[in-house]
């Protein structure tokens, strides 16, 4: 399995994806932002940092790279786009993913271990995954998911929520929401749900000796369901 | 601008500094010069009050590959592996303003480590703020950690370890230190010395603006009433930027072009030029009208003292321009060619065709005043002796309790949470541990760093004090299972010019030498950041120390928190029952004199290797060592973490209870050990000499002490998180 991590200015989560990404199987390159061209893909990662240093909008510059027009294309025509934290944010901004992602409700970053429950199992993504829940790992100052009512039915009726902020036993309430997002949403996709965007970093979940090893369980299962 | 004798002492420069620069320079000075001499010779640049003391501290040893004197010290870490490490002060501007001041502090140390090729990989911070019931304290924190977390997150360097305390001595000075590890190939180091004549001299990075002209003067002042007209002082980062000029010049590193290249940090384009030019004993032309500039009109003057951030100073092999410039092209840099070495020895400026600057550079640098300031010996204070009817009335679970939520014990997790500790997915140890882990990547090794201060210690008796933070160091890298290896200082203290204040920090140093002589823990690198003072008041002698140590196979690494049901708990170290200046008798007996506990050498190397050795035999469980509240605060830090319990015996000794549980004597460490290991265990401490105790019994959910008195592992737990937490909400 081929798959291609986009380097922006200012990500600083693209060589541990690249590692994780290695280390499960794929044959990953690094593509630099001012390329035209996406090399052959079967899965684009638009990796967490601090694109253009968030300025302006987190993501609003880096979804104008020209490198984008190209993960734009690929995405439309089915291709698997994942985006972590700032690539989350990143696909927000190019419009292939709804709403937007505020300031954390606290106003502060927070990095820590949550839980999180899947919930969809019909896509490439989650296919297959044993586990209804999930620990993940988020490090981010704006991953509070808002969009409009309309938006937010849209998402609900086709299923788009990829996974929601919750307990260890999968209980999803308020006070397992660690930034204000709508509804505890941690990841969204697009309606055809080839195109992922989620603020936990499954990247850093890869080893035991490091916050846990639920990301292992996501990468392992990613590469089975794309063969 | 006339200059003359006040012009120079508007510039901080002292009356008697400004005649020795005449007589150098066989004339007066211009405007632009004399700028360049207040920034050259101030406290913060010339360490003039403090050069000759810190010539006493022990720089050399097997693993050191560069000592103090270059951007950061360099350690050997085996296979052709280095790290370079190196904490600097950024008191004076955090203070000013919080945010700023505290994120260019985090920017200005992942500098001076990337200068040198290294690519950071762990930040670490000590932070010291006024009593919490102080007007400022508040805001100041919040504005500290925002701006270390601001500048390290965007950088995606991880923030593994830190120290944060609250003293009334700090009400009106803040401290903020910031350390950065880097690692680096040992055949790829790159040094500030410049070398060969008419190579060019490059600017690369952000554009020069107005800010931060003559910060490093005002870390070498006082605070009055009038601080809050420093605000422009401060400089502003840009972590972005940072990025950007990391990736930048390690592309370029990765090949041949580079022959010196040096950050630009205090006192900007002046100091990175002297520097280069007076390790290279050379000279440097540079032409002002080359410089990228933010704002129209700039002065030499202004351009010469800015302390914009994110600039670099590059001396490059001829040829090499083109190739240089197209890295930093690619990733939006400035690049420009604004001189060349030369063979004068001078610095030489020119702006609009007219030379405006023309100095020797020993003058700068050799000739620098250095002064042997006058100092007081501090004496040990008496001990108290404590009342039976002081301690009579205290139950210990309450007094526990108590330290617990001490703001200086308690849980930094709201602080920490902050900081991106995970990114580079290398920290296998996070914060709230003894130190931070963070592997070297690709390999089995690990890199441990701590930072520490005992600044009540320090203030009750420096030399004691100044030994006692090494040896808190070793001991927290020890206890993660890695061999101390180096330190880097950041010596933070009160005016030179006040005789005890110089006292304190004559008497530190001294210690420090002492105990990282003895421990063979070099001093590699550091930063002096006096004049910590409002008005006449200075703030407690605050040494702190940034330890590095090694772990030859992560696997090995040991954490605090208790592992398992049924397993021993020993103390390593004897128990004196050491009272006075513990947290204990400052805070519960409000009893602020006394000497600190006694720190015996012999006993923490001893100490420290055997339980090395218990590590690698695999027989230790879970280890933390023994500071702050005694051994009930650190036991009861060890069941929080690993939400275990434990029934605590104490042993016969003659001392009473509280001495024992709360004493603060030093080298001691609780560990853990299986059951049938006991008899192995015990014969190495024996063979090695070294004292332990048997404390008692890892249990399910409750601390329990003699059998009677308990309280559950939650309720410690919840005293240990919520101050913070309710302390910032409210």
């Amino acid at each position: 399995m081929k798959s291609s991590v986009i380097t922006f200015p200012g990500s600083n989560c693209d060589r541990d994806m690249d590692v994780a990404l290695k280390k499960f199987g794929f044959r990953n390159k690094m593509v630099w932002h001012d390329d035209a061209e996406l090399p052959k893909s079967d899965l684009v990662v638009l990796p967490g940092g601090f694109s253009y240093g968030d300025y302006l909008r987190c993501g609003s510059m880096a979804s104008k790279s020209k490198i984008m027009q190209s993960v734009i294309n690929f995405a439309n025509s089915g291709g698997m786009v994942m985006g972590i934290c700032n690539g989350f944010q990143i696909l927000v901004e190019t419009g292939l993913l709804s709403g937007v992602l505020l300031r954390n409700k606290y106003l502060e970053f927070i990095c820590k271990n949550v839980f999180v429950k899947i919930n969809d199992k019909k896509n490439k993504y989650f296919k297959n995954v044993d586990n209804e829940v999930l620990e993940f790992h988020i490090a981010h100052n704006e991953g509070n998911y808002f969009c409009t009512n309309d938006q937010l039915k849209e998402i609900e009726d086709n299923n788009q929520i990829a996974i929601n902020y919750c307990d260890e036993n999968g209980k999803i309430e308020d006070q397992f929401n660690p930034n204000g997002s709508i509804k505890n949403i941690a990841g969204i996709f697009n309606k055809e749900k080839n195109v992922l965007g989620m603020m936990p970093h499954p990247e850093r979940m890869i080893d035991s000796s490091l916050s846990g090893e639920d990301g292992s369980l996501f990468f392992k299962n990613l590469i089975n369901n794309l063969k | 601008m006339i200059v003359n004798e006040q012009v120079a002492v508007d510039h901080g420069l002292k009356k008697a500094e400004y005649a020795k620069i005449c007589e150098l320079l066989k004339r007066t000075p211009n405007i632009t010069e004399l700028g360049i001499f207040s920034a050259m010779w101030n406290e913060h640049c010339s360490y003039k009050s403090s050069r000759l003391h810190l010539k006493k501290l022990p720089t050399k040893g097997k693993k050191v590959i560069q000592g103090p004197g270059e951007n950061a010290g360099v350690i050997d870490i085996e296979d052709n592996d280095a790290i370079v490490f190196k904490i600097e002060s950024h008191n004076h501007p955090s203070f000013i303003e919080p945010y700023q001041g505290a994120a260019t502090g985090v920017g200005g140390i992942m500098r001076d480590v990337f200068t040198m090729g290294a690519r950071p990989i762990a930040n670490l911070n000590s932070i010291h703020f006024g009593s919490p019931q102080h007007k400022k304290t508040k805001n100041l924190l919040r504005g500290v950690v925002h701006g270390i977390g601001g500048y390290g997150n965007c950088m995606g360097v991880p923030t593994i370890a830190g120290q944060t305390s609250f003293d009334s001595s700090y009400n009106g000075n803040i401290l903020v230190n910031a350390m950065t590890l880097g690692l680096v190939k040992k055949d790829k180091i790159f040094y500030s010395k410049a070398a060969g004549l008419n190579k060019p001299v490059i600017y690369v990075g952000s554009k020069t603006g107005r800010d931060g002209i003559h910060g490093a003067s005002m870390a070498s002042a006082s605070f009055d009433e009038k601080i809050e007209e420093k605000k422009p002082t401060v400089q502003v980062g840009d972590p972005f930027t940072e990025k950007l000029l990391l990736e930048a010049c390690l592309e370029l590193m990765a090949g041949d072009s580079i022959i010196a290249i040096q950050d630009m940090g205090a006192a900007g384009l002046t100091s990175s030029s002297i520097e280069m030019a007076s390790k290279g004993n050379l000279g440097i032309e540079i032409n002002l009208n080359k410089v990228p500039c933010r704002e129209a009109k700039m002065t030499p003057y202004e351009i010469m003292l800015s302390e914009s951030q994110e600039r670099m100073l590059i001396v490059l092999e001829n040829g090499k321009e083109e190739k240089a410039k197209k890295i930093f092209d690619k990733w939006n840099l400035d690049f420009a060619v604004i001189g060349k070495t030369t063979k004068s020895k001078k610095i030489e400026l020119y702006f609009n065709e007219e030379k405006v600057a023309d100095i020797p550079v020993n003058t700068l640098v050799e000739n620098s005043p250095m002064y042997d300031r006058k100092w007081k010996k501090a004496k040990l204070p008496k001990k108290n002796k404590i009342k039976k009817e002081n301690i009579k009335h205290l139950k210990i679970i309450d007094v526990l309790k108590k330290i617990l939520a001490n703001p200086n014990v308690c849980s930094k997790e709201w602080i920490w949470q902050q900081y991106d500790h995970t990114v580079m997915g290398d920290t296998i140890q996070k914060p709230g541990g003894d130190a931070g882990v963070v592997r070297v990547h690709g390999t089995d090794k690990a890199i441990a760093a701590s930072v520490d201060s005992s600044a009540a210690y320090c203030w009750a008796h420096p030399l004691t004090g100044g030994k006692q933070v090494v040896c808190e160091s070793f001991r927290n890298l020890i206890s993660v299972g890695a061999k101390p290896i180096a330190i880097t200082n950041c010596l933070n203290f009160g005016s030179p010019e006040n005789e005890e204040n110089m006292g304190e920090f004559v008497e530190c140093v001294q210690g420090i030498g002492e105990a990282s002589e003895y421990l063979k823990f070099p001093v590699v690198s550091g930063n002096v950041s006096f004049y910590n003072q409002t008005k006449d008041k200075g703030i407690k002698p605050t040494p702190a120390i940034g330890g590095v140590g090694l772990i030859k196979d992560y696997k090995n690494m040991i954490s605090m928190d208790f592992k398992e049901v049924d397993n021993l708990v020993l103390v390593i170290g004897k128990t004196e029952g050491h009272i006075d200046q513990s947290l204990f008798a400052r805070n519960i007996l409000d009893e602020k004199n006394g000497p600190p506990p006694e720190v015996n050498l012999f006993n923490e190397k001893n100490n420290g290797e055997t339980l090395l050795k218990l590590i690698d035999n695999n027989l230790i469980k879970s280890a933390h060592d023994v500071s702050l509240g005694g051994i009930i605060t650190a036991v009861a830090k060890m069941c929080i973490k690993g939400k275990k319990g434990i029934n605590i015996k104490k042993p016969k000794y003659l001392i009473n209870e509280i001495e024992y549980l709360f004493a603060e004597d030093q080298g001691r460490y609780i560990i853990e050990i299986n059951k049938k290991d006991f008899k192995k265990v015990a014969d190495i401490f024996n063979k090695n000499a070294v004292h332990f105790d048997e404390l008692g019994a890892i249990i399910e959910n409750e601390l329990y002490i003699n059998d009677k008195t308990k309280v559950t592992i939650d309720e410690l737990s919840t005293s240990n998180k919520s101050w913070l937490i309710n302390y910032m909400s409210k």
